[in-house]
């Protein structure tokens, strides 16, 4: 892999996935460090405006580590931010911003791997695309 | 008014300094907007320091604190006491986790690192520009606990819990209470057996009416969160299966351990005769009479009479090639008791010991130094040099290179080998799964911190006490419960838990009723008012959750949450992109 990395803004959540962020430090899963994350408290409660932001001002890309079915709000979580992620997608759309550049997947509280595998490939697709 | 921020970036005595550049993030915040001090210290966490925080808190008139440290998960508690007691309201304080996002997470890339770091903590600046006072929120808390597995730690727990007149739930998968407590022999050094002090703890749990024990039951779901976890328990009777449901304010997991099972052929397990575990030796050797006591002063096994054993120590823990390679603590101590049993009942017979450092530590180092003065003999073999078992004439074959006698080959003729077993992970994984608790390089679940946070996991109300952990003995098992018990006690102790004021407000400026909010709400907690300017949203301040799932959808942008505005979330935005 390059060792150039593209800038991702992450919105991870504090019970859920912020503590799988923490967990990968931890075990020295190496990630890299141009990803930066805001941690909020549920997936489902992200705003359009706040992603939109995250390109206007320099981001190649936003992934958002979602609660999925552990969510301490309720079950309706996965699909509010299902139609969040596809209301940004329109948006994008409508400014000309590449939908691929944001992405989204659960990442539960133990699941570190799959965080730095997430963000990996993304930075490896954002760095093919040159966005 | 202009707010006026401390900012304090920690060393984490090199785990973060090892790494990041802590001088240089010092140099590159401390002309940041609002920041009038700026410092960098050995442990943020330490007492001098937080008197030195709160002394500048107070000199200064600070009206926000930045500290960029570990995870908030670990002292975001510590330094909200230190703005307390400084005077300064708790939510003036802004975290930025530099350790385990950064430090750690990035210690390939020093430059990177400090990069990052140093754009993590404006945004912390820029999040502590805006910070508010706020009040905590006051929920109830159920004032009782679900203990799941009754060990020997599930039991010191229960008793614990409802001595502090608290409701326990003691959950047991199996038919009978105690765990591997039924299985020990001789418990060292305080010489008592497993059943001895299962009987004891059985006694206590009886007379316990706040204990409520349910056997041949499994947590096969759970609802809700710290203060009112609603766990549906599956038991398992001659009629089948019933579900009962219960409520708790804290769950405290102490399901134990398994012993590791070696590989065929690993030390000749399974493939040369009469190479057994220690658990196998102990049951072998389990209602055998003493010599002294009127035993045949024999010891028989597959019909043949046992007179010299050799022990293999280390057998799945600290293994230089394999996955194990931590210490499973108890196991010296209870191979060298088992090697005094064992001459309890035949006085004749001869021990071996084949070890790569006996770590019979604290009071235990007596039954080592018995089990010399009795003739046992002790060969130290090197990590990279195992001993070697196989089938010979008249018995077993172990052979070592002594470390004590310039790693000459050693050789034994046994009738018995013993492997001393560790521990591993419980197979049993399902509770885990259940409450997705974390688990360590070891595959045990992991605490918050070994030393700060010991027996909380990063699932707010849920404490882990045992071996489930990681290996213990019996009586540090015991010492965890009893820290673990205290801990969900203070969950539930006052009946009511102070949460996040994180809640949702409307602009009534902007608001044109239109129900969005409203249906997007789990809670209900969004309603319709009349007001002179129209319709308008109201969000209900004691049944906001702060999840935010309203504001995505409000099409005029009108709902915002507490500490997570759109000005919070995009002045950090703009300083991370920057």
């Amino acid at each position: 892999m390059s060792n150039r990395s593209a800038k991702i803004l992450v919105f991870s959540t504090e019970k859920i996935s912020d503590p799988a962020i923490d967990m990968a430090g931890l075990l020295k899963l190496h990630y890299p460090p141009q990803v930066y994350t805001i941690a909020v408290p549920c997936s489902s409660g992200i705003k359009p405006r706040w992603i939109l932001r995250a390109y206007e001002k320099g981001f190649d890309g936003v992934f958002i580590a979602a609660d999925g079915s552990d969510c301490m709000y309720g079950e309706s979580c996965t699909e509010k931010t299902g139609a969040l992620v596809e209301k940004t997608h329109e948006l994008m759309r409508e400014k000309n911003i590449e939908p691929a550049r944001l992405r989204m997947a659960a990442i539960c509280s133990v699941c570190s791997e799959s965080f730095v595998k997430q963000v990996k490939s993304f930075n490896e697709y954002l760095l093919k695309t040159d966005k | 008014m202009k707010k006026k921020l401390g900012v304090y970036i920690c060393a984490c005595g090199g785990n973060i300094s090892d790494y990041v550049d802590i001088e240089r993030v010092r140099e590159a915040v401390k002309d940041e907007d609002c920041v009038i001090m700026a410092k960098t210290t050995m442990f943020a966490c330490g007492d001098s320091n937080q008197k030195d925080m709160e002394a500048d808190i107070k000199e200064n008139n600070l009206s926000g604190i930045v500290v960029a440290s570990c995870s908030p998960k670990l002292h975001l508690t510590t330094f909200r006491g230190v703005s307390e007691r400084a005077g300064l309201n708790k939510y003036n304080y802004v975290h930025a986790n530099i350790r385990e996002q950064a430090s750690w997470a990035h210690s390939d890339n020093k430059p990177g690192a400090t990069e990052k770091a140093i754009h993590l903590v404006k945004a912390a600046i820029a999040k502590a520009r805006l910070a508010e006072s706020l009040e905590p929120i006051v929920i109830e808390s159920k004032r009782a606990v679900a203990v799941i597995g009754a060990g020997v730690a599930g039991l010191k727990a229960a008793i614990s819990l409802a001595r502090m007149n608290d409701d326990v739930y003691l959950i047991e998968r199996d038919s009978k209470i105690g765990g591997k407590l039924n299985e020990l022999e001789t418990i060292s050094p305080e010489n008592i057996s497993g059943k001895e002090l299962l009987e004891r703890l059985q006694k206590e749990i009886a007379s316990e009416e706040r204990i409520t024990l349910i056997t041949n039951a499994e947590v096969v779901a759970s609802r809700g969160n710290i203060g009112d976890f609603k766990l549906t328990v599956r038991i398992s009777g001659p009629q089948g299966n019933t579900e009962k449901e219960i409520h708790a304010g804290s769950v405290l997991v102490s399901t134990g351990f398994n012993s590791y099972t070696p590989a065929e052929g690993e030390f000749g397990f399974a493939t040369v005769p009469n190479v057994i575990t220690l658990p196998e030796f102990r049951k072998l050797m389990g209602g055998q009479k003493k010599a002294a006591e009127g035993g045949s002063g024999k010891l028989v096994y597959n019909g043949k009479e046992i007179n010299s054993i050799a022990y293999i120590y280390c057998v799945g823990s600290r293994q230089v090639k394999g996955d194990n390679k931590y210490c499973s603590r108890y196991c010296c101590t209870a191979a060298v008791q088992a090697s005094l049993d064992v001459r309890a009942i035949a006085p004749e017979i001869e021990n071996f010991h084949f070890h790569k450092g006996i770590r019979t530590y604290g009071k235990q180092e007596l039954i080592y130094k018995e089990s010399n003065s009795k003739g046992d003999v002790y060969i130290q073999f090197m990590d990279k040099k195992p001993p070697v078992v196989s089938a010979a004439e008249g018995g077993i074959s172990v052979k070592a290179l002594d470390v004590l006698t310039e790693k000459r080959e050693s050789e034994v003729i046994a009738d018995l080998v013993v492997l001393v077993t560790g521990m591993v992970p419980d197979s049993d994984t399902s509770i885990g799964t259940l409450f997705k608790l974390p688990k360590g390089r070891d595959n045990f679940y992991n605490e918050i911190h070994m030393k700060l946070r010991p027996v909380e996991t990063v699932i707010d109300g849920i404490t882990i006490a045992g071996t489930c952990q990681g290996p213990k003995n019996v009586m540090e098992s015991v010492n965890s419960s009893l820290s673990a018990a205290a801990k969900s006690h203070s969950f539930v102790s006052k009946g009511e838990l102070e949460l996040e004021p994180i809640i949702a407000y409307v602009n009534a400026d902007t608001c044109n009723w239109c129900d969005a909010c409203s249906k997007a709400c789990p809670f209900n907690a969004v309603a319709m008012v009349e007001t002179a300017g129209g319709q308008k949203a109201s969000i209900n301040k004691s049944t906001c959750k702060g999840c935010g799932m309203c504001l995505p959808v409000c099409p005029s942008d009108s709902i915002e949450l507490i500490s997570f505005t759109n000005r919070d979330m995009e002045d950090m935005i703009d300083v991370l992109a920057l």
